[in-house]
């Protein structure tokens, strides 16, 4: 084999990338155990995430939650769990029987592969064998999550589109228009992380948040990254897929038994996911809260870590149940519009910002140039808040307006813009039961005029 | 490759599991016939026939799509960008503002022509 030597030590340079000596040499065995704990895991979350989200919503307001099974209900999702295996497993008439089926595990498959670049801690000896507590690691870490969340989205639409029915095309169509609008917000607010870690390895970035962590000095990401990671995957306030006051169940209204329970388990394990990358690329990993690493040195050596990592995956998760818990649900056009008018264009601006200024201070500007930069762009967000306020002003006066005129109408005419009333004879309302006759009375026989008793 | 290997590992478990649980699903359950159950849900209602192979998308989920791989296209630009950032210094950042300069005329054109309305 004759190899040009350079094209040979590139080789040898990308094998032996600092950060990933870790990484590829565990045996198959410690693998296998790695893949295996990482499942349990995900599935013993998703059942104790429905559980806590019933128990805590129900304390949010005044009850109890379930109680029955078990301690405390702990039982609760496994007795669920149980239920719907042995319910029946209807296939209604109309589907497109191979993507129906294909559908849910469509959603489900990629959902548990996200999990395998979350680090969870740092090197430690696991029987016998010294090895990362994380499944592995690439160069491309953060896009595999981004991959695996867009494939997720095909199970939806794909599910939407094979029930022929139109409340679950519905919802999947406005499933996929939401997850791919909060997917672009959601790979920006990755943007000003890379910039400040230098590299796509999960395991790279929670090393490079050892001072302090890229919540709190790229704040806005943060923010912007916790909105995102609630619209894509589909919880409240942005739930508007499955909405059940307008849309029954959305997109899996057609599906019972374990096929729903897939797409259920889809969402919940999907929750874990995005949860545990914000705890990886903004809460500083499995690294332990910076005051206690002063008193306490020994805080992110060999098991600790792990403990740190559950505590701010777990308060994560309890900010899901809580925005549930306090928030409405938002209209479509509003969710869309957060979307594209809000969250893009901060991110842009936000992404320039840091890039000038790591930029200027790196290059060696005098710290009144970067000072400089910082007003402009500090003026620049100002104006751009207090024209969008004004533009918002006069939208709310051409709506208000608009609700007056109605209001007059209404006042003229009680019917104007009343409830859309199906049409009787459509041929499809009368397929099985005859069409009502006309409720009005037919017009009386002529002769006598009957008396009108206004009854 | 011995990287990637893991996450084929966990996605065999995953799958396994998945398929698993679908065929215990449709094993265990009763089967009792019914017409009306097989209908597609609509309320109670005869359900409104679709038509074959789909039927139409309103054109805005078009343009919603679009709109995601002009952006999407976008962001895959930004991210080797701005793991080289320190290395690619000024010109990197001046090339790349130009570039954003660019998406953002587009942006704007699209939002001032009604574009992003979802009303």
């Amino acid at each position: 084999m004759t190899t040009h030597p350079s094209v040979h030590a590139e080789a040898v340079r990308l094998a032996a990338e600092p950060g990933f000596e870790g990484f590829g040499t565990d045996p198959w065995w410690i693998i296998l155990i790695k893949a295996l704990v990482i499942f349990v895991f995900l599935m013993l979350c998703v059942l104790m995430m429905i559980m806590a989200d019933r128990k805590v919503m129900g304390r949010m307001q005044q009850r109890h939650g379930p109680n029955r099974l078990g301690p405390w209900g702990l039982l609760q999702s496994l007795a669920d769990g149980v239920k719907l295996s042995l319910k029946e497993d209807l296939i209604p008439r109309s589907v497109d029987k191979v993507v129906y089926i294909a559908a849910p595990m469509v959603a489900a498959i990629p959902a548990f592969l996200a999990f395998s670049v979350i680090p969870v801690g740092p090197e430690v000896s696991m029987f016998g064998v010294q090895t990362r507590l994380q499944l592995t690691d690439l160069p491309v870490a953060v896009l595999l999550v981004l991959a695996t969340a867009s494939i997720g989205v095909y199970g939806i639409v794909l599910a939407g589109w094979a029930s022929r029915s139109p409340y679950p095309l519905l919802g999947g169509l406005r499933a996929s228009a939401q997850v791919i609008s909060y997917e672009i917000a959601m790979g920006l607010s990755f943007i000003a992380v890379f910039i400040y870690s230098g590299t796509l390895s999960t395991s790279g970035i929670v090393e490079a948040q050892q001072p302090i962590w890229f919540a709190i000095i790229l704040f806005p990401s943060f923010v912007i990254y916790l909105i995102t990671m609630v619209g894509e995957t589909n919880r409240l306030p942005f739930d508007l897929a499955e909405g059940e006051g307008e849309l029954v169940g959305g997109f899996m209204t057609e599906y019972s038994s374990m096929k729903f329970t897939m797409f259920f388990l889809a969402e919940y394990v999907n929750m874990v996911t995005v949860a545990a990358m914000s705890v990886t690329l903004f809460l500083g990993g499995y690294l332990a809260p910076p005051p206690i690493t002063t008193f306490w040195p020994g805080a992110n050596e060999g098991w600790w870590p792990v403990l740190w990592w559950l505590a701010k995956f777990a308060a994560v998760m309890f900010l899901f149940i809580w925005l549930r818990g306090s928030l409405p649900r938002v209209r479509y056009d509003q969710l869309m519009q957060l979307g594209w008018k809000l969250l893009i264009p901060v991110q842009l601006v936000w992404i320039t910002a840091v890039a000038t200024i790591r930029v200027l201070r790196n290059e060696g500007y005098p710290p009144l140039v970067t000072s400089a930069v910082i007003v402009v762009f500090f003026l620049a967000v100002l104006a751009a808040l207090l024209a969008m306020s004004r533009s918002a002003e006069r939208r709310q006066a051409a709506e208000a307006e608009e609700r007056a005129r109605d209001a007059r109408a209404v006042h003229e005419d009680p019917a104007y813009g009343g409830f859309p009333v199906p049409p009787a004879h459509a041929p499809h309302y009368g397929s099985s039961v005859p069409a009502e006759e006309p409720r009005t009375a037919p017009p009386a026989p002529s002769g006598k005029r009957e008396e009108v008793t206004g009854a | 490759m011995e990287l990637y290997a893991p996450i084929f590992v966990l996605g065999g478990i995953g799958a396994g599991f998945v398929v698993l649980s679908m065929v215990v699903g449709a094993i265990a359950g009763p089967k009792r016939y019914n017409r009306a159950k097989l209908q597609a849900y609509e309320c109670g209602i005869d359900p409104t026939p679709q038509p074959v192979g789909g039927g139409r998308f309103t054109i805005k989920y078009y343009l919603t799509a679009m709109l995601f791989i002009v952006f999407d296209i976008e962001v895959i630009f930004l991210v080797p960008w701005a793991i080289h950032l320190d290395a690619l210094g000024m010109f990197g950042l001046v090339a790349m503002l130009l570039f954003l300069v660019n998406v953002s005329i587009a942006y704007a054109y699209e939002w001032r022509r009604g574009g992003l309305e979802w009303g």
